[in-house]
């Protein structure tokens, strides 16, 4: 019971039936009234016009007043005479007997008619001369009968109506308790824990259900987030976790063998060489956090790309030398300009360089082979930067994971760095939005960044998302 | 200009020629530094490093007591933390640089994003240096700034030993024979040049030569120190370019 109290649709349903059985009755009355009184105005005038008829008649003669009450009677059926005299002998009328009426008065009075119950009469009582008396009436019973009849009968519907209703309203709040009651029965299950539940669907596509089916799409989307932040800090506790061990380890190492100096130095040498590759590991984390869109300020910068690349390639150029590679660069000699932060494109470009000549340095084949290329090109208008080797290459499967947040393919862990280089290359793609496209150089990889124009703001989003 | 005609008022030499039989920390100068930091270890830890590098670090814990220590002045430099209890440190280099006082600032910042950086330098820090960092980096950085607040003449040649850069003529010799160095091979033995004697890091390299502000994966720099040390070097004696272990790169007469 506590439930149909508390039931906010129920009382509202409640209040909404008392004034609708209120104004009902209102308006019922009102009816019976204007009905009866209207009658009851028809009648009085009625009697008034007989009355008036019978006093002229009778101005010549008590004669002439019997004649037309006899006249009358014959003709209304429901109109009431008696002309009596002073000791109350009837002289012409259908009225049986003279009613309690007080005299000039129009009232109600009741009488007997012979071989029927009491009915009820209005009607008015003159003096006519000196020795006798009339009355002029009309027989309102079936009026009376109808007024009652109007009153129940109104009532009865509003009753009905307020009974309908009532009904009604509890049937509605049952099926919408019933359906709300899944949707709060299994948001208590999720709240619980249990993220995979769904609420049930009738089908029925009305409001609810397509509540119910929208509150579902959010929690798929609640879901695969929630999925995706747990991928990122098992990425990121990974990522710090095995070298923060292996810090530890030397550091033990080094403590053990602190009798001799010339060991325990090398040891706090590499303590320190570790906590170096800790914190740039830590930096790449942090800056690929920081790069999350919606988080990092647009780029406005102005940057000739094709500048920036030839930079970056002048850097590398001689690492890639020093491993028996060739870093062929090739730009176009007018600026390209792209929106951008010289810094953080730098780095990327920088990243890809790097990974292209890691990944193929000691790559087996002809010359052609040792080479790895970085591109800048504007083609139909749009501006594209290739940096291709023929290294080993991402197995197609692993792309899309290569571009994920924290993510480093198990196999770059053999090899210097943090392992995040993609992933960071990725984020500042992102930030540029800039397409940035895994491909295949058959063999090694090629990538490929591709920006939106300058000054016309693209809403491209990279194509791995 | 006649200052740019090669003259021996034009050409700085560097200082070290007459210690360099010293090792390197009877040679430095001593700075007198104020370290404003929190961080009650680490600023000990840096006043016990500076020490033992030769060189007298005062030490306020908050801004407010900082601000009226750098007010007093006398340091060389100011090693300023940027976020401090009472005033933070983008305020106290603001207040000294509205005050006219130009004393070198270190800005020292656990916030190590472009963004921050550029910030910390419009309020007035001379170099910004991101925590964590490395003890040699922030005395190479020190050093640097100091060396850099002495009223330069208009130089026109670096010379250390028989290395002569021209930078009217962009013109290298060594011991007579001119060097052919590529642009940027210039600006590296440039830079490195104009900091003579004093400890260059790899990331000062990236920051000044190449206006990188980011961490190349690889040690990048070495391979250009090699080639360039390939071409001073090679053939000449005695070395001039030196690797400092654990530091970064140091180009000073005498062998190693």
């Amino acid at each position: 019971m506590h439930n149909l109290l508390t039931s906010g649709p129920l009382r509202l349903m409640l209040l909404a039936t008392a004034a609708l059985l209120a104004l009902g009755l209102c308006l019922v009355n009102e009816i019976a009234d204007q009905a009866n009184s209207a009658l009851a105005r028809r009648t009085v005038a009625a009697i008034e016009s007989d009355h008036a008829i019978l006093a002229a008649a009778g101005r010549d003669g008590i004669d002439g007043m019997v004649e037309r009450i006899n006249e009358f009677a014959a003709r209304t059926q429901a109109g009431l005479y008696r002309l009596q005299r002073a000791d109350g002998q009837m002289i012409a009328g259908n009225l049986a007997a003279w009613p309690a009426l007080s005299a000039d008065r129009t009232a109600t009075f009741n009488y007997t008619p012979s071989g029927a119950g009491k009915r009820l009469a209005v009607g008015i009582a003159t003096e006519v001369g000196n020795d006798h008396r009339l009355i002029v009436a009309r027989d309102i019973e079936d009026q009376r009968a109808l007024a009652i009849r109007i009153r129940w009968l109104g009532w009865l519907g509003v009753a009905g109506l307020a009974v309908a209703g009532l009904v009604i309203g509890l049937l509605a709040r049952r099926v919408l308790l019933g359906k709300i009651g899944t949707i709060t029965a299994t948001s208590r299950a999720i709240m619980a824990g249990d993220l995979s539940r769904r609420i049930d669907r009738d089908g029925s596509s009305d409001e609810v259900d397509q509540l119910a089916g929208n509150l579902n799409d959010m929690l798929t989307r609640i879901e695969s987030l929630m999925a995706a932040l747990r991928e990122v800090s098992d990425n990121i506790a990974h990522d710090l976790r095995t070298p923060l061990n292996r810090l530890r380890n030397t550091a033990e190492d080094a403590l053990r063998q602190s009798r001799d100096s010339t060991a325990a130095r090398a040891g706090l040498e590499k303590v320190i060489e570790q906590a170096d590759e800790l914190i740039k590991t830590f930096n790449a984390l942090l800056l690929i956090a920081r790069l999350e869109p919606g988080d990092a300020v647009t780029p406005t910068e102005e940057v000739d790309l094709a500048a920036l690349a030839a930079d970056v390639g002048e850097l590398y150029e001689p690492v890639a030398d020093e491993v028996g590679l060739v870093l062929k660069v090739s730009v176009p000699p007018a600026p390209l300009h792209v929106a951008a932060n010289r810094q953080l494109l730098g780095q990327a470009v920088a990243n890809l360089v790097d990974n292209a000549i890691k990944y193929s340095s000691g790559t087996e084949g002809p010359p052609a082979s040792h080479m790895v290329t970085l591109d800048v090109e504007e083609r139909y208008g749009k501006i594209t930067l290739t940096v291709a080797d023929h290294g080993p290459g991402i197995p197609h499967a692993d792309r899309d994971r290569a571009l994920k947040r924290f993510v480093r393919l198990e196999k770059s862990r053999s090899l210097p760095g943090t392992g995040l280089g993609l992933s960071l290359v990725a984020a500042v793609a992102r930030m540029h939005r800039a397409t940035l496209l895994l491909g295949d150089n058959s063999p090694g990889l090629k990538v490929t960044m591709q920006f939106p124009h300058m000054g016309r703001p693209s809403h491209a989003t990279p194509a791995h998302e | 200009m006649a200052a740019a005609r090669v003259g021996t008022d034009a050409i700085r030499v560097c200082p070290f020629s007459v210690f360099n039989s010293l090792g390197n920390k009877e040679a430095v100068t001593p700075m007198r530094l104020l370290i404003i930091e929190d961080d009650r270890e680490t600023a000990q830890f840096l006043q016990k490093s500076l020490k033992e590098s030769g060189h007298v670090a005062e030490v306020a814990h908050d801004g407010a007591t900082g601000l009226s220590m750098a007010e007093g002045g006398g340091y060389d430099a100011l090693i300023v933390d940027r976020m401090l209890p009472v005033k933070d440190g983008l305020s106290i280099v603001q207040e000294r640089r509205a005050a006219g006082d130009r004393t070198p600032v270190l800005i020292l910042s656990a916030l190590g994003q472009v963004d921050d950086r550029v910030k910390g330098l419009r309020a007035g820090g001379d170099d910004y240096l991101t925590k964590p960092y490395a003890y040699a980096e922030l005395l190479a950085r020190i050093e640097a700034l100091v060396r850099r607040n002495v009223p330069e003449e208009q130089t026109t040649r670096y010379v250390v030993a028989d290395l002569v850069l021209d930078r009217l003529s962009h013109k290298v010799t060594r011991a007579g024979q001119p060097l052919t160095l590529q642009p940027r091979e210039y600006r590296l033995l440039e830079y490195l040049m104009r900091n003579a004697g004093q400890v260059v890091t790899r990331t000062m390299l990236l920051e000044n030569v190449w206006d990188y502000h980011f961490d190349p994966q690889t040690n990048v720099i070495d391979v250009h120190i090699s080639r360039l040390r390939t071409k001073i070097d090679k053939g000449f004696d005695p070395p001039l370019l030196h690797t400092v272990r654990g530091s970064g790169y140091m180009i000073r007469p005498g062998g190693a």
